[in-house]
């Protein structure tokens, strides 16, 4: 693309004046992308700009830019802070969500490739459907589903047995709700890892003797791996920053971080401590993301390079 | 349902077969694709089958590994039935058109793979690795070397490896050479043919090249909408075809429609005059038959020369093959094809003006 601004300069025969336009311009690229850089810078930037300045302004103040302190940071570091317990369930349950959707998308994205055959197309819809309600509408259904007297408790009541079981306002239900949410984020690209499997490698590791288990260990799990380590880096980067779910399943059984941002943003009225907070927080996912996406090298995965 | 052609005296000495086909047929819905074929596969031959694409050779390979079951009829090996046996319990190994290699895994891995399913361990698969690659010509540094980095060649040499590596009793090969260019091909199939007299496995080669085949076989068997038309080696192949899709897919040649006279002679259909053909295969009597001329025996003739047939005709085009130059003779409606060494002079008049002819002997007479 760019050689279709620099290639009227060369043609041009008094070459002086029409190179340095040329120089002077940007290239068809980056005109292009001005647009969305700008909305990005807009959008995107100048917000996280604004959280950096609070995170280091005077606590319980709106000082921002005009004042410098790490009082902020001091607190959250205070070990008698809850912060780092409403961390670690945060983290907790993302690795639990990804490791459970790893198990439960697996069988479901190899049905999809191989065995549901012209039914496939449907099914994802019925996978990607929910994601058209609004989330906290689609956990108020759970919460009805679950709550004392309603669907599952009143119909097992009304069966004559004894009631549903009262799962409800507890960290595990809250588990529930955070597999059921970002099934479709672990599922899509894992269905896309595993259609790059050639069919071929798999009938030629199985006339060299190889049985189904040792085919899905030495070929199929490792080709299909970059689709896998996506997905499992989406849903995890997604759930640790859920709140929803604990807040509506699991009745505040338990404080997840970004529900501790969003009390000092809200209740707390104190901006530079929430502020501080969500940088720590994103500058732990940003560190954690990048380090997985540089060991996770998918040239070389696919054998590319 | 075909005999193995006529010459076979040695029949006493012929090793037994390994690998027998009785009836086998493959149907997917109302499509035959493989159409009741019957063949013995000797042991330690290097058996090609040929056939224009959409024959069914494909499918006949994919039932004799294993990757699918045939609609009707029985595989034996041994003597054994082998039908329903899964590929990764047969003796036998297929190198895929794509060859299938593992591209997460080196050379050494690739080829090391079928010894690491039966759980030999690490260093004596990495010795054995190195041992086939010295077989298939791979240097020894490549053992690590990523196998997607390989050129068309080296992939070649790391699939029959691999395929080594298993074992097998046979040998498949599912055209593995169609993507490799003219020059590296015809090495590699001197080097198959090596390779299957050092090891003296059975060797069934399917491919849609009959000049590929001739190179290497032992026996060709000719397929067309899911038969085998005609079996043999490549003599018999090249000299006694039985039919015109077999003389036609050896290579270009001449074919002319002739039916027999009120005085029983031939005349010819297409171009005039009388023809003196070879009796027909098997002795049948015709009413109508095809003559098919090999351009390399179709004669120029000079003066003084003859020939059973003479055919008038003018030279509108030709063409250099390297050792030998092809003309393009115009004879009446039809264009016959003759090829001359290089360095022959064409014996023509100054108007281009040639007498074509051949002897009864060099032509077949063939039924359709």
């Amino acid at each position: 693309m760019a050689d279709l601004a620099i290639a009227p300069a060369r043609d041009a025969a008094p070459e002086g004046a029409a190179q340095l336009r040329h120089a002077r311009m940007l290239s068809v690229g980056a005109r292009c992308a001005l647009p969305v850089a700008l909305l990005l810078g807009i959008g995107f930037l100048a917000p996280l700009v604004a959280i950096f300045g609070y995170a280091f302004a005077t606590p319980r103040s709106f000082d921002v830019f005009t004042s410098f302190t790490l009082a902020n940071f001091a607190t959250l570091f205070d070990t008698t802070n809850t912060v780092w317990l409403s961390f670690f369930w945060s983290c907790g349950l993302a690795l639990l969500t990804v490791a459970i959707l790893a198990v439960v998308a697996y069988p479901i994205a190899y049905g999809l490739n191989l065995v549901f055959g012209r039914w496939s197309a449907l099914i994802s819809v019925f996978f990607v459907f929910p994601l058209f309600v609004s989330e906290n509408v689609r956990l108020y259904g759970w919460v009805l589903f679950f709550i004392k007297n309603g669907v599952l408790d009143g119909t097992l009541k009304w069966l004559g047995l004894s009631g549903g079981p009262e799962v409800l306002y507890t960290p595990g239900i809250t588990l529930f709700g955070m597999v059921y949410t970002y099934l479709p984020f672990m599922l899509f690209p894992m269905t896309l890892g595993l259609a790059l499997v050639p069919r071929d490698l798999v009938d030629a590791a199985r006339d060299l003797g190889a049985g189904r288990l040792f085919i899905w260990r030495e070929i199929e799990l490792p080709l299909a791996m970059p689709g896998i380590l996506i997905g499992m880096l989406l849903t995890f980067v997604l759930a640790i920053g859920a709140t929803a779910e604990a807040k509506i399943l699991g009745g505040q059984s338990i404080i997840v971080i970004s529900h501790d941002i969003e009390i000092a943003f809200t209740y707390s009225q104190n901006w530079p401590l929430g502020s501080a907070l969500a940088v720590l927080v994103t500058f732990f996912i940003g560190a954690l993301t990048l380090f997985a996406l540089s060991k996770l090298d998918l040239d070389r995965m696919l054998g590319r390079r | 349902m075909l005999q193995t052609s006529p010459a076979a005296p040695q029949s006493a000495e012929l090793p037994k077969p390994i690998l027998q086909l009785v009836g086998i047929r493959k149907t997917f819905g109302a499509f035959t694709a493989v159409d009741t074929i019957d063949l013995d596969v000797r042991e330690g031959e290097f058996l090609t089958i040929v056939g224009p694409s959409g024959s069914g050779k494909t499918t006949l390979l994919r039932m004799l590994a294993g990757m699918d079951t045939p609609s009707e009829g029985n595989i034996t090996l041994h003597g054994q039935l082998i039908n329903d046996v899964p590929p990764n319990k047969r003796p036998t190994c297929l190198v895929f058109q794509s060859l299938a290699l593992f591209p997460h895994k080196s050379v050494g891995e690739n080829i090391a793979f079928p010894l690491k399913v039966k759980g030999v361990d690490a260093a004596a698969r990495k010795a054995r690795a190195l041992e086939l690659m010295r077989v298939v010509r791979l240097p020894e540094n490549y053992f690590d070397k990523n196998v997607m980095k390989c050129s068309g060649g080296e992939r070649q040499r790391v699939a029959l490896a691999r395929a080594l590596a298993y074992d097998p009793e046979v040998l498949f090969f599912d055209e593995p050479l169609s993507a490799i260019d003219y020059k590296l091909k015809k090495t590699l199939e001197k080097e198959l043919k090596d390779l299957h007299r050092e090891t003296g496995k059975t060797f069934i080669y399917i491919t849609h090249s009959l000049e590929e085949a001739m190179v290497m076989s032992d026996r060709i068997g000719v397929m067309r909408a899911g038969r085998i038309v005609q079996i043999g080696t490549p003599e018999e192949i090249y000299g006694a075809p039985v039919d015109r899709f077999v003389c036609e897919f050896v290579g270009e040649v001449n074919t002319l429609k002739v039916k027999r006279g009120p005085d029983g002679a031939w005349q010819g259909v297409d171009v005039p005059g009388s023809f003196t053909l070879a009796p027909p295969r098997d002795g049948k009597t015709l009413d109508e038959a095809f003559v098919v001329v090999r351009p390399e025996f179709m004669r120029i003739l000079g003066p003084g020369e003859s020939a059973d047939n003479q055919l008038e005709g003018v030279v509108y085009n030709e063409y250099s093959l390297g050792s030998r130059i092809q003309y393009q003779v115009r004879v009446g409606a039809k264009v016959m094809l003759v090829e001359l060494s290089r360095g022959r002079p064409l014996p023509a008049s100054a108007d281009r003006k040639v007498t074509l002819g051949w002897d009864a002997a060099d032509a077949f007479t063939l039924e359709s």
